[in-house]
């Protein structure tokens, strides 16, 4: 399907909409109705969790935030919904900025955990607080009016709902489709990579956090408005699990699965309120919220993927769109050849009683590949380490183009110009390999969320991609862009690795263990495109075992043995060195 | 505040910090082997309070068709599961483990409706019929996702609450319950008054948590729970099975929390959905433990009794919101102290 056609179709989906109230009944107009406002918290758990990999129960929250909100002002201070708009999103925005600020740094299910605690705390102070009326609720509230125009029926504030919902989900897709999107969907399992990127996780974390409270807020304003009733019920914790259900059925990690998640369960919902009272008469409440327990685990035992993945795996997959030509990003002026890059003075780490690293020194000069080489367990992952401020230092100091960056955190040290790839390659499997390389451009590129969710950043965005099919040229993967990463085989995912460090444009790139998992041949390109990249002034450090691929490859090599440095010089001084001979095959007898 | 109310308040707080300190290590102990952070485990205790209630009456509790429901559930998936692997001769045992067992006190119950037992026996009773239900949902909703992420573990555990709430309304119906106190006993100390429930109600705790010391430390099967507890791939190498010391470790902790559930419902209503609230703030005591120090868990689980008790006299409207407030400080505090343990988790 051409982009044309994608077009088409959307608008022809966005046509149908607009005709529903013509239609339809006015019932199903309703439901529609309560689909559009769940989409909209849902849309925001998607980006948060699906996308974001933080699973919040407290959605809930954010949207009974604004809808109490607007319900205190318009009812008790009598100001207009659009007063009442303004003020929810903004409150609940500051709400979000502040639990964020507070819960984002737990790693893993205890952030869950807290949203589970400051997901009860907001309901029980909905519940508590005379001015909101208590368990009673706030009831009277005013239709939204536009012109003069109270949007008092269902078929009338349908309009609103889902221009609101359409909007929101394109300017999602625009976000998700931006440099700061593409870091959203690295956050999801671990933060190295996105440190070693100059990515700051905690900032876009809470980014993400804030947005997908602002999309409940707007769930909530409708919401308020529309049912001109709030209670605490609907902003409680079985809510919030009601939203995940929603975002799981649908399919976690697609936009598009928020609406259809929110479709299903609304209607599901309403033939077993329908069924229900007839197979078991009184019994109807409890058993809805058995119904749906049972189901969202049987969905999390079995389908954890949604409805969306699966049913694109039916449909004509889009074309992507072809990256637009462009002009370069900026590239750096490589330092002089044979001056002092890095160097390290003393670098000493202990892991409580081990000694990993001993007061080690060495220096890596400008366009020079140092291959840092040593038996296992010789420290050389960890002097790695210490160099790109994954591990921090005990004693010792590092600096780099002159600059001490001893103490620096990890993505200080990748924008001060170093990039790195593991030696457990770390990528995202569901991203293109253009979007990998796109994020080591990350550090070169300015457009905030802002830009990226307006589209003000084409201009950019082009240049980046440029940039990154660039790079994909380098190292043979360019006909490939547009295939998943995960797809690739481990000796191509370790090139991609290289091409997604080559894109941050480095003074000096850091390899650990590259050659691993390479077939010969395989083996053979990377050294010549490391023998490129050194004719073009750039420096390498390259940690690895192969010493053929090591020998015939590096100007000069450091030999380390149980964290000490052994002795350095050309591979033909190294590997006549009896020390070096002694720690690799033992002592001559 | 004068200093009599403050000691009573203490009193109160502590009491119902025991009953926290019983549900929290419970929660501890599922959670250091099987990784579920088993959020519907406060029901377990609001259930036996129920079934209590309902013995003391006569009637037939509803947990009697709660476990039937979820025996002849377990007994399916687990019937299933061996047939697929051709594993015929396990049948008996399993029809023997997973139907029988659980459905003996329940049958028993069921054919003794309208007698009336003595307070021992009414007990024995509520216990027996509560203990199969944590082990048989683990069969039924966890053991097939056993290696999953604590993540989604948590997930599943919350979306299992929600069942339970459902079916606790179904079979138990909407009245709140107050069992008959289990001692009139009243202790003077130094011009105090102290209730014999309060007294017993700290014996309980202190001495089920000596014996769970004992346990660990001086059983085989104690050591087995500890040491999958520490490492699962080590444990099952010296030939520990997770699955069994797994069922161990929910039976061992829903007696906790039947009992906390039997000191607890003489001195407050019990509700089918009392159990989220008392679970969850347990569970602030066992986040305060970390999820693994029992010692520590106990004395967060009296803390959150103490703050409990001295909000409710000065705003006691607010002191839930207090109480799960105070969770989001204790989460950072101690993920502070675990940095970087977290790291690295794994891509689904």
């Amino acid at each position: 399907m051409t982009r044309l056609q994608f077009h088409l179709v959307a608008a022809v989906g966005v046509l149908l909409l607009a005709l529903a109230p013509a239609l339809l009944s006015p019932f199903s107009i309703t439901l529609l109705n309560f689909i559009g406002i769940y989409a909209l918290a849902v849309l925001g758990l998607v980006l948060l969790s699906g996308i974001g990999g933080m699973l919040s129960f407290g959605q809930a929250a954010f949207v009974g935030i604004a809808a109490y909100a607007t319900a205190w002002l318009t009812v008790k201070a009598g100001y207009s919904p659009w007063i009442g708009l303004v003020v929810g999103v903004v409150l609940t925005g500051l709400v979000a900025a502040v639990l964020g600020a507070v819960t984002l740094r737990l790693g893993g299910h205890f952030l869950s955990l807290s949203t589970i605690a400051w997901g009860l705390a907001t309901y029980f102070l909905f519940g508590n607080v005379p001015m909101l009326g208590q368990y009673n609720g706030i009831s009277e509230i005013p239709p939204i009016s536009i012109g003069g125009h109270a949007l008092a029926s269902s078929n009338s504030i349908y309009y609103l709902i889902w221009i609101f919902v359409i909007v929101s989900l394109v300017l999602s897709a625009n976000l998700l489709d931006s440099r700061e999107g593409r870091a959203v969907r690295a956050l999801r399992g671990g933060q190295v990579m996105t440190e070693s990127l100059g990515i700051n996780p905690f900032r876009v974390k809470l980014i993400t956090f804030v947005i997908a409270a602002l999309l409940s807020a707007l769930s909530g304003w409708l919401y308020a408005h529309m049912s001109r009733f709030v209670s605490p019920a609907p902003f409680d914790v079985s809510v919030g699990i009601l939203y995940l259900l929603m975002a799981m059925v649908g399919g976690m990690g697609y936009l598009s699965g928020a609406i259809v998640g929110a479709a299903v369960v609304t209607l599901l919902k309403n033939s077993i309120q329908d069924w229900l009272p007839v197979i078991s008469p009184g019994a109807s409440g409890q058993l809805e919220v058995i119904v749906f327990s049972v189901l969202f685990i049987l969905l999390l035992q079995r389908a954890r993927a949604g409805i969306v993945p699966f049913a694109l795996r039916w449909l004509p997959r889009v074309q992507p769109a072809p990256p637009r030509a462009a002009g370069s990003l900026e590239h750096r002026q490589q330092p002089e050849r044979g001056q002092p890059i890095l160097s390290v003075a003393g670098a000493t780490r202990r892991f409580g009683g081990l000694l990993a690293v001993d007061k080690v020194s060495f220096e890596v000069k400008a366009g020079e590949i140092l291959g840092l080489i040593g038996p296992n367990g010789a420290g050389k992952t960890t002097m790695f380490n210490l160099i790109t401020g994954a591990l921090p230092l005990n004693q010792g100091k590092i600096s780099f183009l002159g600059q001490d960056i001893s103490h620096r955190a990890q993505r200080q040290i990748a924008r001060a110009g170093i990039a790195r790839t593991f030696q457990h390659v770390k990528l995202r499997k569901t991203m293109t390999l253009l979007d990998t390389v796109l994020l080591g451009t990350y550090g070169r590129t300015q457009s905030g969320f802002f830009a990226g969710v307006l589209r003000l950043d084409r201009a950019e965005e082009a240049r980046a991609q440029t940039e990154a099919m660039r790079q994909l040229q380098r190292v043979g993967l360019a006909d490939r862009a547009f295939e998943l990463a995960g797809n690739l085989p481990l000796g191509n995912q370790r090139l991609l690795e290289i091409a997604r460090a080559l894109a941050a444009d480095p003074a000096l790139l850091m390899l650990d263990e590259p050659a691993a998992g390479l077939r010969s041949g395989e083996k053979a390109d990377l050294a010549h495109l490391l023998e490129a990249l050194r004719a073009e002034g750039l420096s390498v450090l390259l940690v690895e075992h192969d010493m053929d691929f090591v020998m015939g490859l590096v100007d000069r090599t450091v030999v380390m043995d149980f964290g000490a440095k052994l002795c350095e010089g050309t591979p033909a001084v190294v590997r006549s060195d009896p020390r070096v001979q002694e720690a690799y095959l033992g002592g001559v007898a | 505040m004068t200093g009599e109310i403050a000691a009573i308040l203490a009193m109160d707080g502590i009491a119902s910090g025991a009953i926290y300190v019983l549900i929290g290590l419970g929660l501890v102990l599922i959670f250091a082997v099987t990784r579920v952070i088993f959020v519907p485990f406060g029901d377990i205790a609001a259930f036996t309070a129920l079934t209590l209630a309902s013995l003391e009456t006569g009637g037939r509790p509803g947990t009697v068709g709660l476990v039937a429901v979820l025996a002849v559930l377990a007994t399916a998936v687990e019937a299933t599961a061996l047939v697929r692997n051709r594993a015929f001769h396990r049948l008996p045992r399993t029809l023997l483990f997973y139907l029988v067992l659980p459905l003996l006190p329940a049958a028993a119950v069921w054919f003794a409706a309208g007698t009336t037992f003595s307070m021992p026996v009414r007990i024995g009773l509520a216990l027996a019929l509560v203990l199969p239900i944590a082990p048989l949902l683990d069969r039924i909703v966890f053991r097939p996702i056993a290696d999953a992420s604590v993540l989604l573990l948590l997930t599943v555990a919350v979306a299992l609450h929600f069942a339970l709430s459902g079916l606790g309304l179904m079979f138990f119906g909407p009245e709140g319950v107050r069992t008959k106190s289990l001692t009139d006993a009243v202790f003077d100390v130094g011009g105090l008054i102290v209730n014999g429930q309060t007294v017993l109600i700290l014996a309980a705790s202190i001495v089920f948590c000596g014996l769970l010391f004992l346990y660990f430390e001086f059983t085989i099967q104690g050591k087995a729970l500890r040491a999958t507890a520490i490492n699962r791939i080590g444990a099952r190498l010296v030939g520990i099975r997770p699955t069994s010391t797994g069922t161990i470790a929910y039976l061992l902790a829903s007696l906790l929390a039947g009992i906390s559930g039997v000191l607890i419902a003489p001195v407050t209503t019990i509700f089918y959905d009392s159990g989220f609230l008392l679970g969850l703030k347990a569970f602030v005591g066992a986040i305060i433990g970390a999820m693994v120090s029992y010692p520590v868990t106990a004395l967060g689980a009296v803390m959150v009794g103490l703050l409990e008790s001295y909000t409710s006299f000065w705003l006691s409207a607010y002191k839930e919101v207090l109480v799960f407030s105070l969770l989001i400080p204790v989460l950072l505090w101690r993920s502070l102290s675990f940095s970087g343990s977290e790291e690295e988790e794994a891509e689904e």
